[in-house]
Parts: structure tokens; C-alpha cells; sequence
């Protein structure tokens, strides 16, 4: 049986990443997520797997790190909070540009600017709509649970590899803090030298005498194959839409009222539906676990037997924007959330239930 | 007597190594970025090293560094190339990895990157161009720009009180601990192009013996920059350029 | 079977490792568990605490408005989550240094004075365990082989030698709990 271990949320992103065989992680502290590097500083990897870990001397050199390693087809992965991310965003940019897998993870923490290290959801914006320049996605798995903390690095690895993109972890202070019980799964070899010359053929690995060089870059000065390297990437971005969405349901069967919420907030609004269910509300929950892709068709499909839908969120109101896009006006859309780090409690959303949805 | 009968392997006197590609530079007659591309190819081609070497190009006029160069490459956004170049190293350390960077990429926008990883020792290779001034923009202020030149932001003359100074870098690196070779060159005359290559490959060598950074800085020329022409501008900077930045090996060990 | 529990006093008193043994003996029994902590600069020194749940089914808000149990261990914590405690609930307190008891009539009130009780046995580092064995008793919801085990897991292999140590007092704990007042 597999071993279960009381971790961190932040902790199990470590574990996990030594386990699914990570070949490289560059980081820099910042609360409320630097046990992901202690964590994997405290393991030593280098010395089992072979895994490199190394304390940047920013984030921007950490990004920039992940799309050297990346540009030679390793696993490569970095973890901050929400300014760190900032900084990152640039490289972000460059990273799908450049078409490079990776992995980032965002435990969010409250702004806007250096703000608080209490938990937040208000880089949801940054996050699916592009934080950095240029026309780009990137996946982004929304963990509400330690185990899910654990399970999406290898997740996320996978989904990057699979479309050529990074992907992202976007959690919060809750997940990232919050200590549950996580399975541990076994340990996975990192790939090996020709392994990764055959999934990934672009790579820079050194070129030899059978291929032409690879150059791996952002940049195409000529317009017209610039919009064409675009057209590639918004074609990417429809497969991803097509195959990718993942979410969960909660008490939505008969719902007349839909909560839709996302991490830490999914968790805490399942309790105030049980609390509104007592009483007769017929409500219930979608939980995105894709943020991009995000499931609007689920969110469709039960439409017709919604009266109204609301959002909720630890920001002023930011994914209310794309349900409000899905509903089109045919159900009112309402929001409820608290901002700045505050954590909005089970009682305050069964109020707003009770006020905005009755 | 025919053209066959002089284009013999016998009377070969020199020839192009195959680790430069065919494609027309970019560079402006006259630029030093020419000369090092090939010096850095020939070093290349001499070690036997083209399937094990990574490059990593900047932002500035050689961001097109990997058309010239027949090798796997990386390009970087501005200033990082050495924050690439550490984890390309680290994740492969069986590979040669090099940076080839600017003034303005090294020494102003990169300036952390290229601190930390040569205070780390990263078993890489930097390539530094100083020619003091933006070339790819159109000429503007670098950090290295001399006291009194004109650029495009310093139109009456860099000016200490306005600008600061002329950042000499490679002195710095040469205090860290991580770096074992540091050295500043140049390609205008034959003799220093000799001099040149073998800063470079003794660079390339050093990346695998685990001794630290190797950073060859390589005073050039921009003529168009500094709206000289050739000539001029290779006189101008033996004249100007190295009394600022002499040239020779500040660190070898 | 569900326990919320909130623990919360100084930095430095074992809050956030109390509550580590506590969800680690959960396990043990293989429920699931919960264990969210205040964080940030208050954690360095000034007042701490955790939130401890204990389920049969899987756990949903980690974050909650009320607890069955709440353990503060200096008045602070006692004037801000007594109000927090469920009806017919369970507050321990510690009474060192508190100057307003708790007054509320429809929860049973337990004290333990922890400090003076691993003083006592010589084994001032037992503070928290003093504290979890008078949650036991009042609250048998692990069993002590399991809390033992929880023990074995949460302390590095270097400190197994102290387990014995911190059985002990668990067992002083449970023994010296008072009974204030108890709810009918």
C-alpha cells in the first residue's frame, strides 16, 4: 500500500516533484511558499535522483533558469507568491513564445504590490488571461487539496509536455499551508539522454552530424511568419480547450443555484451548500480544476435548469467576468469574495447565498 | 593556367570552418562581432566539441547569433543569458556552454545575472562584446560608454554628474571567487585576433575542469554607433577605448 | 465522527506541534485530517494557532467559524475564541496568567495547568503533550497507540528516544484536567 504522510501543501509540491523524477528546480524565497524549496533542500535529490536545485538570485534569474533548462527538453520547475510571479511574468512570456515546457508554482498571497502574505485568489487575471506581454496561455491547475498539491506537479508536467507550453499550479496560502494527509506514489526515474531526445526532438542537446541545429527562441522579426508562429499557438490553445478541461461537481444534479469557486474557496463553499441545503436552496458547486482551460461547457450544459449562478472568489471579482461570458445574460451572475488575505468563512458564504441567490 | 588548377587542397591556405553556416551576417562592415563569431567557430571546430556545445545569445545586435554559429542554441531575453546558461550546465554538465552577450545585455539590464552566476563559479563560458554602446537600438548610452562620447541618449557627451561612470565590470568579476579566468582582448589587428582565440579556447577548456567562470571580455568597435568609419573607429579605440579598459588577463588561475 | 478543534496561545508553546501529533494520530486511524495554521511574522514569537480537524468523510472548509473544541493557552487566545466555541462544546484552558475566566454557561469548561504539571514531573518541554492529554481525556477520539505512532511519525529519528518522555505527560494531563464546569 502506498505510503500516507502528513505534508504541507508546499511540501508535497517538493516530494512530489523528486518523486515524478523532476530534473531541475530554481527558486527564490518569498511567503507563503518557501517550504517548497527547504523541503526539497532537506531531501537532497541530487544525491538519489540526480535532481538540481538551486536557490536563485531572483525570481527573474529562476524563470530564465527554468527556460535554459526547459530549452534542453528537462523537467523543469519553479515555485513563488504572487509578486515573485510578477517578476517571472516576463519569462513566462518568452517561455510560451518559445514554445518550452515547464512548470510554475503560484501560492498566491494578497496585493496588489508587496500587500500581505495572507492567502488570496487575485491573480487569477494574471494568471489565465496572459501576466505577461504577447498573445499566450498557459494550463493552469487549480489544487484545493494537499493531495492535489501533490498529484498536479506530475500533472502538470505531462500536460506541458503533451502541448509544448508551461504550466502552472495557481494555489494559495491556504493549500500551500494547510498540512493534509497525502499518498505518496513511487519513485519515477527522470528521463534518460535518449528518452528525452525522442519527446522532445527540438531540443538543444548538442547538435550532431544527423540533424540540423535546434534553436530554441521567442524571436521572429518577420511579421508575417511571426502571425503565422500565432495562428500555431491559438490553434495549440483551442486543442487544449477541446481535451483538457478538468473540474469537479458538488450537489449539482438538481441545482437551481450554481457556486462557482476554485480552490481553497470550492472547499469552504461546500460547507456553506450544505448549510443552504438544509434549508431547501437547491444550490450546488462546479469546481474548476483547469482555470485555463477553463469548463465552460459544463457550466453550459446546466444552464437551462439555473435560475442564477454565482461566483466565488479571494479577490474583487475576477472569474465572475468569464461566467458572465458563459451566461450571457440568460441567468443573473453574482459575486461574492473578500480580498486583501482575508479568507471569507463557510457562515459568510451561506449570508450571501442566502441574500443574493434566494 | 585555369581556376581549377589554383583551387587545389594543396594550395589551400585557409578556409571557412564548417561550424560557421553560410548566411550572410547581419553585421555592419567593419563590426567585431564577425571576428569573434568565427574565432569562438574555429574553437569549436579545433576541439571537436560541436555536438556538445549549447550556446546562448542575447539581446542586441548578435541576438541572431544562432544564425551564424552551427550549434544547438538558446536565445535569452535581455540580460539573462547567463541565468540560462547556469541551468543548462547544471542539468548537462557534460555540454560546453557559452554566453555571448553585449554591454547593454551584460553589464547594464543583466548586470545580477552575470554577478551571480559568476559568483556561483557556473563551469560556463561568457562571451562579453564591449564597444561601448547600444548598436542594435541605434546607439545609445551603455554602461561602458566612455566620458565625453556622444551617443544618441548622450548627445553633448556622457557626463559623469548626469550619467555616471564608465562601468568596468570585468574588474569587478575578476574579485569574485566563482570566476578562474577573467581576461579582456581585442580583434582589430591580426595579432590580437591570435591573442583572442586562445583566450577563447582556454575559456572553452576551463569549462570542464570544474575551476569556476571563464569570462573573456572583447574590446570592439561599432562604427556605425560611432559614426566612424573602420579605420577610424579601430584607431579611435586603441586610442580611447583601452585606456580605459587595458587589455591582458586579470585573472588566471 | 468529526472534531474541530482550535489550539492557540504563544509561539513557542508547541501549539502548531501539538497539533501536528494530534492529526498525525488521526491518521494513525486512518481518517482524514486537516491542520491549518496561522502563519506570517506572528508566528515569530507572537500569538499562534491551529486548526486541528479529525474526520470519518473527507473534509471540506478548512476554514471555520465555530469549533467542538478550543484549547488557548494565554488570555488573548481565551477572550478571542471562547465566543468561538459550538454550544454544548469542550473549552480547555491553561489558568496561568489569566485574570478574566472564561464565563460562558452552555459549553463544558476544563483548565490544566500545564506549566505547573511538567515542571512538576521535570520535563518542561512537555508543556503541549500536558495539554493533549488533557484533551484526551476529555475528548477520547484517538486512541493512544496511536498517538504514540503520531508521536513516532512527527518527531525527526533523532528525538524517538524523548517518546516515552512525552507519554508520560499525556498521562499527567489526563490526569490532572478539572472539570470547571460541565454542560448538561
Amino acid at each position: 500500500m502506498a505510503e500516507k504522510i502528513l505534508l504541507k501543501g508546499n511540501e508535497a509540491i517538493a516530494h512530489a516533484a523528486i518523486h515524478c523524477g523532476c530534473d531541475g528546480y530554481f527558486g527564490y524565497p518569498i511567503t507563503p511558499q518557501s517550504e517548497v524549496m527547504e523541503t526539497l533542500m532537506a531531501q537532497k535529490p541530487w544525491e538519489t535522483t540526480g535532481m538540481v536545485v538551486l536557490q536563485a538570485e531572483s525570481e527573474i534569474a529562476s524563470i530564465n533558469m527554468l527556460y535554459g533548462g526547459a530549452g534542453t527538453g528537462k523537467r523543469v520547475m519553479t515555485s513563488s507568491s504572487s509578486p515573485g510571479i510578477s517578476l517571472m511574468s516576463e519569462g513566462i512570456s518568452y517561455l510560451a513564445g518559445a514554445e518550452l515546457p515547464c512548470l510554475v508554482v503560484d501560492v498566491q498571497r494578497g496585493g496588489p504590490g508587496l500587500g500581505t502574505i495572507q492567502p488570496s485568489q487575485s491573480d487569477y487575471f494574471q494568471a489565465t488571461k496572459g501576466g505577461g506581454h504577447g498573445d499566450y496561455k498557459i494550463i493552469i491547475l487549480a489544487p484545493a487539496y494537499g493531495q492535489e498539491m501533490y498529484d498536479f506537479v506530475e500533472l502538470g508536467f505531462e500536460l506541458a509536455f503533451k502541448y509544448r507550453m508551461p504550466a502552472m499550479i495557481l494555489a494559495d496560502g491556504v493549500i500551500g499551508q494547510m498540512m493534509e494527509k497525502v499518498e505518496i506514489k513511487e519513485q519515477k526515474p527522470r528521463w534518460t539522454k535518449e528518452e528525452i531526445l525522442k519527446i522532445s526532438p527540438w531540443a538543444a542537446t548538442g547538435k550532431t552530424a544527423d540533424r540540423k541545429r535546434n534553436i530554441i527562441t521567442s524571436l521572429d522579426l518577420d511579421p508575417i511568419s511571426q502571425e503565422q508562429h500565432n495562428i500555431h499557438l491559438q490553434e495549440k490553445y483551442r486543442q487544449v480547450e477541446e481535451n483538457e478541461v478538468r473540474y469537479t461537481e458538488y450537489r449539482s444534479e438538481d441545482a437551481e443555484h450554481l457556486i462557482v469557486a476554485f480552490g481553497c474557496m470550492a472547499r469552504i463553499a461546500e460547507t456553506a451548500i450544505d448549510r443552504a441545503r438544509e434549508q431547501g436552496i437547491k444550490v450546488g458547486l462546479i469546481r474548476p480544476i483547469t482555470l485555463f482551460p477553463f469548463p465552460k461547457k459544463p457550466i453550459e450544459k446546466l444552464l437551462p435548469q439555473l435560475k442564477s449562478m454565482m461566483s466565488i472568489e479571494l479577490n474583487a471579482g475576477q472569474m465572475v467576468e468569464d461566467l458572465k461570458v458563459i451566461a450571457n445574460g440568460k441567468v443573473p451572475v453574482h459575486f461574492f469574495g473578500r480580498m486583501g488575505g482575508v479568507v471569507a468563512s463557510p457562515d459568510e458564504i451561506y449570508e450571501a447565498i442566502i441574500n443574493k441567490l434566494k | 593556367m585555369d581556376i581549377k588548377d589554383i583551387i587545389k587542397e594543396e594550395n589551400k591556405v585557409y578556409g571557412k570552418t564548417p561550424v560557421l553556416t553560410d548566411n550572410v551576417m547581419h553585421y555592419c562592415p567593419g563590426c567585431s562581432h564577425g571576428v569573434v563569431h568565427k574565432l569562438i567557430a574555429e574553437v569549436i571546430e579545433e576541439m571537436g566539441i560541436q555536438d556538445k556545445t549549447i550556446g546562448v545569445s542575447p539581446v542586441g545586435c548578435a541576438v541572431l547569433a544562432y544564425n551564424y554559429l552551427d550549434i544547438d542554441w538558446e536565445e535569452a531575453a535581455h540580460g539573462r543569458a547567463p541565468a540560462l546558461a547556469t541551468a543548462i550546465k547544471r542539468l548537462n554538465p557534460d555540454k560546453y556552454v557559452f554566453t555571448y552577450q553585449g554591454d547593454g545585455d551584460l553589464a547594464s539590464i543583466g548586470c545580477g545575472e552575470i554577478m551571480h552566476a559568476c559568483n556561483r563559479g557556473e563551469n560556463i563560458v561568457v562571451i562579453f562584446i564591449n564597444n561601448a554602446i547600444y548598436g542594435m537600438t541605434g546607439g545609445q548610452m551603455a554602461p561602458t560608454t566612455l566620458l565625453g562620447m556622444v551617443t544618441a541618449t548622450t548627445p553633448y557627451g556622457r557626463n559623469a554628474e548626469l550619467n555616471g561612470y564608465p562601468l568596468r565590470l570585468t574588474e569587478l568579476l575578476a574579485q569574485l571567487d566563482g570566476t578562474c579566468y577573467v581576461t579582456r582582448q581585442s580583434v582589430q589587428n591580426p595579432a590580437s585576433v591570435r591573442k583572442a582565440k586562445k583566450a577563447i579556447q582556454k575559456a572553452f577548456e576551463n569549462s570542464m575542469k570544474k575551476k569556476g567562470t571563464s569570462f573573456v571580455e572583447i574590446v570592439g568597435t561599432c562604427n556605425s554607433g560611432w559614426k566612424m568609419n573602420p579605420v577610424k573607429a579601430n584607431q579611435w579605440m586603441e586610442e580611447n577605448m583601452f585606456a580605459k579598459y587595458p587589455l591582458g588577463d586579470i585573472k588566471d588561475i | 465522527m468529526k472534531e474541530e478543534i482550535i489550539i492557540a496561545g504563544f509561539g513557542g508553546q508547541g501549539v502548531l506541534s501539538m497539533g501536528k501529533i494530534l492529526a498525525y494520530s488521526g491518521i494513525m486511524q486512518d481518517q482524514e485530517v486537516a491542520w491549518m495554521p496561522s502563519y506570517g511574522p506572528e508566528m515569530r514569537g507572537g500569538t499562534a494557532n491551529v486548526t486541528v480537524i479529525l474526520s470519518d468523510n473527507k473534509i471540506s472548509s478548512p476554514i471555520l467559524n465555530a469549533f467542538d473544541t478550543v484549547i488557548t493557552l494565554n488570555q488573548q487566545s481565551l477572550d478571542k475564541f471562547e465566543s468561538k466555541v459550538k454550544p454544548g462544546g469542550l473549552l480547555i484552558y491553561d489558568p496561568n496568567g489569566i485574570t478574566h475566566k472564561p464565563t460562558r454557561t452552555d459549553i463544558t469548561i476544563c483548565s490544566i495547568d500545564a506549566a505547573e504539571e511538567c515542571a512538576k514531573i521535570g520535563n518542561p518541554k512537555g508543556y503541549n503533550m500536558v495539554v493533549l492529554g488533557a484533551f484526551l481525556k476529555m475528548k477520547p477520539i484517538v486512541k493512544m497507540d496511536n498517538v504514540l505512532k503520531g508521536l513516532k511519525k512527527s518527531l525527526p529519528a533523532r528525538h524517538h528516544n524523548l517518546i516515552p518522555l512525552n507519554e508520560q505527560a499525556i498521562n499527567v494531563g489526563m490526569d490532572k484536567v478539572k472539570v470547571e464546569f460541565e454542560v448538561k
